[in-house]
């Protein structure tokens, strides 16, 4: 969540309840709501880090409220996080090495492993189906989300009938 | 309850030049009212062949068919195609709409081959139209139609003479996203109303609708299950950021 906070406040200073209501703004239903407290602990690493530093505000018949705001060195890893090519899907996950791994042990052939994960994949896009008829037309983060959710798992199914077609 | 649909050993053997390529190789499947089957698989692994003989359109070698409890295989062409009119309802890929007959028409037309009288033809037709939201289309050339637009009267022909059995062949192998969502959306709302469907198809969208996965490879069923669903919650708790 460190760089999420990062950016959040390059556009302006917050105090971490506001930070907690930009992400929920800013993303929709496609983010969790977020833990005020875990909110907290990642502002507390990030000062300790010189990235973020606060400044107490006064409020009348309230405890003071820590104002979070970017250091230039913030600045810094923000940029390299935004200007970093964003690494790849990662192919060689779990079931990968099940396939690869599985047929040598003789606990389960590759045919019956590829058409449970079919049915599994089918599953979860179904879910998806149903999450995006219940999405707001409105949650427009929400909705790319999904969608690229959908892209995906297309592709892991259409791995799946290359993996497939190599038995024959 | 009568299955309507019964398979039994079904082969297919091409014959084009000296050797026999078998296409199909003793598939047993049976399906039960209101249900939603989808069939995937390698391409050449028997799906499309498998649907065109199971709707008639292509002859089997050997094995049965039964469609509600009658065996299909065994009649002559002639009263296959009139069994065919009555009990099966076809989506193709490349819609197949009668290019010279308006879409209209090209709804009525399957109703009134499978014996509907004209009012009743006509009736279907205009209800099939409103529900896809085609009414104002009515007597438009196919031509002058959207691929989606096109596709969504393919399907209201195929449902027109009220089948036992909707088949489907890649019904959405060409069309953009928004299309493929109206199709999709209209093949969940007929399979609620318990409308029976046997679908082939690559997408993932469109065979997550189904309720039973049948995976075909080289000739053979090799995977016939239930297609489970899990979770809820929004987007968010879903989707995993990884």
């Amino acid at each position: 969540m460190r760089l999420h906070l990062l950016a959040l406040l390059a556009k302006e200073p917050a105090h971490g309840y506001e930070l907690k209501q930009a992400l929920e703004q800013t993303f929709g239903s496609a983010y969790p709501s977020p833990n005020i407290g875990q909110i907290y602990v990642t502002l507390g690493r990030l000062e300790k880090d010189g990235l973020v530093r606060a400044v107490d505000v006064e409020q009348s018949n309230r405890p003071n409220k820590k104002v979070y705001y970017l250091t230039a060195k913030g600045r810094d890893v923000l940029t390299t996080w935004v200007d970093e090519p964003t690494e790849g899907p990662r192919v060689r996950d779990e079931f990968f090495m099940k396939l690869v791994l599985a047929p040598l042990t003789g606990i389960a052939d590759r045919m019956a492993l590829i058409n449970r994960q079919r049915r599994h994949y089918l599953g979860i896009m179904s879910d998806l189906n149903d999450l995006l008829s219940r999405t707001a037309p409105t949650d427009r983060v929400a909705i790319l989300l999904i969608e690229g959710a959908m892209l995906h798992l297309q592709a892991d199914l259409d791995w799946l009938e290359r993996c497939q077609e190599d038995l024959a | 309850m009568n299955a309507v649909l019964k398979a039994v050993n079904l082969v297919k053997i091409y014959q084009d030049g000296a050797v026999p390529v078998p296409a199909v190789r003793g598939v047993d499947l049976q399906v039960e009212p209101g249900e939603f089957v989808a069939i995937m698989g390698p391409s050449g692994s028997g799906k499309s062949t498998l649907v065109h003989m199971l709707g008639g359109l292509d002859t089997r070698t050997s094995g049965e068919i039964w469609l509600d409890g009658k065996r299909a295989d065994t009649l002559s062409e002639s009263a296959w195609a009139l069994l065919r009119r009555k009990k099966i309802g076809f989506v193709f890929q490349f819609f197949n709409l009668v290019t010279n007959m308006t879409v209209g028409d090209n709804v009525e037309l399957p109703a009134l081959l499978a014996g509907a009288s004209p009012k009743v033809a006509r009736e279907r037709r205009e209800s099939l139209l409103a529900a896809l939201n085609l009414t104002d289309r009515a007597d438009a050339a196919p031509a002058q139609l959207s691929g989606g637009e096109q596709q969504r009267v393919a399907l209201a022909r195929a449902l027109a003479n009220q089948p036992s059995l909707l088949l489907a062949d890649e019904p959405t192998g060409n069309l953009d996203s928004r299309n493929t969502r109206d199709v999709l959306r209209l093949l969940s709302e007929v399979h609620k109303e318990g409308q029976t469907i046997i679908m082939v198809t690559h997408d993932a969208r469109v065979a997550s609708l189904a309720d039973r996965l049948v995976s075909l490879f080289d000739g053979e069923i090799v995977d016939d299950g239930r297609i489970a669903r899990r979770r809820t919650g929004t987007a968010g708790e879903v989707i995993d950021l990884r």
